[in-house]
């Protein structure tokens, strides 16, 4: 099989010494596309973070592997040149550094030194993109999100996921607050990296995204945890009936991490 | 420490050092004065910064510069400063070697249209009553502070500057200060007068490799702007840690002149700076730009200060830093707006950015107001790199070393770009990059 795999053990992580995720496991292979849905509060922008390093997240207990290497152990740039990718759902405003310098720099990361990216074969790549986006071509010398609408922003990681072409992306809430429009262009951008050594993990609340992108499997996350995995049908059930059924399914009360 | 703040020497050795430099009479009775009131005048004032411990004292006065034979003979550093080397010889260009001329050209033009750029000494033989005219009267006081007083009494390089009515000099006129030896003092004095309806730009470079052994860099610019008058005065400072510096620009500006400042201020020593600017006349304008990187155990103490007389005068401050390693600095703004001057306006704007936990930096607006009908506005903020910024950054792969880069490169960007003087932006842009890696 292609591509790479990410392995979630039994992941334990605090937030300011509260614990949040109580044990997640997950497994997703490249070439597959797993949903992560939940309500708001029960954990899931943790998960994404604690994979990715954000540095306010505390790992206490369990794994996680990258093709068997232990990601953890790595630094957050080391964790994105080893393949990983997050959109973020509340991406950073960095004023006075392009969008394009940020992503020849990125993608150069990647690369040997003396091997850089040549500027025409960038340049080529990032206005394809921005193309198949529909992105306006001034957001290339427009400075990193910095006073970008909240669509502007989203269609902006997904961007830089089709430039720097990572093996595994987990995208965090990236349909929230985009039109019908905006959300059917960032489908197609999503969907068109689609590839056996691609895998994906897309986290959103909404069902509606689900519309324009196919999941292999969907997990819904309640408590920090996951509580239960499907197929596409799961999704469907959600859209139509809700979290209750679950909820009563599984005897919990209060879906939202607990103290 | 117990520092010795007396200078170490006699009146005796500054009237020889005069008699050597062939000065006139009148100009070597200004340095003995200067020397004089310089024992009993207080220091230089710099607002909540400690000098008590810095060198002002140990230095080489009096150090000879070999002529530059050729380009390829430049430090790199020196040659980032000139661009390659056809585009240095058609340069109006000075380069100063520790207290002498190394290089000097002025094109045959500007020659015949009366521009005169030169250094001091010579100056003050063909040109003296101009000089005299303009030395240390109108802009700089001699009496100032202990620190102006030894500049006049000291003095060991300078450059005249003067652009005849009506005169238009396009491209920039060019000095660099190249303190070679590690101990040679700069006490570099530059006179620049823009008669009426004249236009000029004049970028300057210091630059300094003593990182370890100790000196003095005591310098005095002024800057006269006559009705109508453009100057655009880029300066980029770059002496070593080993350097200390006291830097005192000033400006005059008279009706409907404009003077803009364009300053990097990127000496790794301790560093006073004073950057005033007098908008004397009706409607004159001053923009006055700095940007600056603190690194190391550096202490710098700013001071960007524009005072409206004229009316409709308007003036603009704008001054971003960046503070690394455990390095301090602070900035104060000054806008003074003077009885009289209706209609005036003083706007500025201070952002300091902290990126290491021993880095301190102090942004001061001080608006001082004694005419009611004006507009004035302060902008100031002083804060440390936002983790998730750099967070952000590194989920890329960018390295914490090219994320801190970037967002460095970033704060300092809003000034930089807005520089009107291209040579100066890409200087700043090397020198900033020389700084931040
Ligand atoms: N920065 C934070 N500081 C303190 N608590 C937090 C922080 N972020 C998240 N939490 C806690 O973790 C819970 C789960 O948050 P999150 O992972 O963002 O949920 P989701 O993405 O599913 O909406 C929140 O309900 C909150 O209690
Ligand atoms: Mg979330």
């Amino acid at each position: 099989m292609a591509g790479s795999t990410l392995e979630i053990k039994d992941l334990h992580v605090e937030i300011e010494g509260k614990e949040i995720l109580k044990g997640v496991n997950l497994t997703i292979n490249g070439g597959e596309f797993h949903a992560v849905m939940g309500p708001n509060g029960t954990g899931k922008s943790t998960l994404a973070s604690a994979i990715m390093g954000h540095p306010k997240y505390e790992v206490t207990k369990g794994s996680v592997l990258l093709d068997g290497e232990d990601v953890l152990e790595m630094e957050v740039d080391e964790r994105a040149q080893a393949g990983l990718f997050l959109a973020m759902q509340y991406p950073s405003e960095i004023s006075g550094v392009t969008n394009s310098d940020f992503l020849r720099s990125s993608i150069n990361s990647r690369r040997e030194e003396g091997d850089e990216i040549p500027l025409m074969q960038f340049i080529k790549k990032m206005d394809e993109n921005l193309d198949y986006l529909e992105i306006d071509k001034d957001m290339a010398q427009r400075y990193l999100n910095d006073g970008f609408s909240g669509g502007e922003k989203k269609r902006n990681e997904i961007l830089q996921l089709m430039m720097l072409e990572p093996a595994i992306a987990i995208l965090d809430e990236i349909d929230s607050g985009l039109d019908i429009d905006a959300l059917k262009v960032v489908s197609k951008g999503i969907n068109k990296m689609r590839k056996d050594d691609f895998g994906c993990l897309i986290i959103t609340h909404y069902q509606r995204l689900l519309n324009y992108i196919t999941p292999d499997q969907v997990h819904v996350m309640m408590q920090g945890r996951i509580v239960k995995s499907g197929g596409p049908e799961l999704a469907q059930r959600l859209e139509a009936e809700g979290y209750e059924w679950i909820k009563e399914e599984l005897g919990i009360e209060d879906e939202t991490v607990g103290q | 420490m117990a520092v010795d703040t007396k200078l170490p020497y006699e009146e005796q050795y500054i009237s020889e050092y005069s008699q050597k430099r062939n000065e006139p009479e009148w100009f070597r009775n200004i340095r003995l004065n200067a020397f004089r009131q310089s024992e009993d005048l207080p220091m230089a004032k710099a607002n909540k910064t400690r000098i008590i411990d810095w060198n002002f004292t140990n230095f080489k006065h009096d150090v000879a510069g070999e002529p530059i034979q050729s380009y390829d003979t430049l430090p790199e550093q020196i040659r980032v400063l000139l661009g390659d080397e056809s585009e240095a010889e058609n340069k109006n260009l000075i380069i100063v070697r520790n207290n002498d001329v190394a290089y000097a050209n002025l094109s045959q033009d500007l020659k015949d249209n009366g521009v005169i750029f030169e250094d001091i000494f010579t100056a003050l033989n063909e040109h003296g009553d101009l000089v005299q005219k303009y030395f240390m009267t109108d802009g700089v006081a001699v009496d100032e502070n202990k620190l102006t007083a030894r500049h006049a009494a000291l003095l060991n390089s300078g450059i005249f500057l003067y652009v005849p009515k009506n005169v238009v000099i396009k491209d920039p006129v060019q000095v660099v200060f190249w303190q070679e030896d590690d101990e040679a003092a700069v006490f570099n004095h530059v006179l620049l007068v823009a008669e009426e309806n004249s236009e000029v730009t004049y970028v300057e470079n210091y630059y300094s490799a003593n990182a370890n052994k100790e000196s003095v860099a005591n310098l005095v610019s002024e800057v006269f702007a006559h009705a109508n008058a453009k100057v655009s005065y880029g300066g980029v400072d770059n002496f070593a840690a080993g350097t200390t510096t006291y830097v005192n620009r000033r400006g005059v500006a008279d009706r409907d002149a404009q003077i803009e400042w364009a300053l990097g201020q990127m000496n790794d020593g301790n560093t006073i700076s004073e950057n005033t600017t007098h908008l004397k006349g009706d409607n004159s304008i001053c923009n006055a730009k700095s940007v600056s990187v603190g690194r190391g155990k550096q202490k710098q103490n700013f001071t960007a200060r524009i005072v409206n007389w004229g009316k409709d005068s308007d003036g603009y401050i704008l001054q971003h830093g960046v503070m690394k390693d455990q390095s301090s600095s602070i900035f104060d703004g000054i806008g003074k707006i003077e009885h009289g001057a209706t209609r005036a306006n003083a706007e500025q704007e201070s952002r300091v950015l902290m990126l290491d936990e021993g880095a301190r930096g102090d942004a001061n607006p001080i608006l001082l107001i004694d005419e009611d009908d004006v507009t004035a506005g302060h902008a100031a903020s002083v804060g440390r790199v936002d983790p998730l910024q750099l967070y952000y950054l590194m989920s890329r792969g960018i390295s914490q070393q090219e994320a801190e880069r970037l967002v460095i490169h970033g704060f300092l960007d809003p000034v930089v770009r807005e520089i009107p003087i291209e040579t100066v932006q890409k200087q700043l842009k090397a020198v900033i990059e020389g700084k931040v890696n």
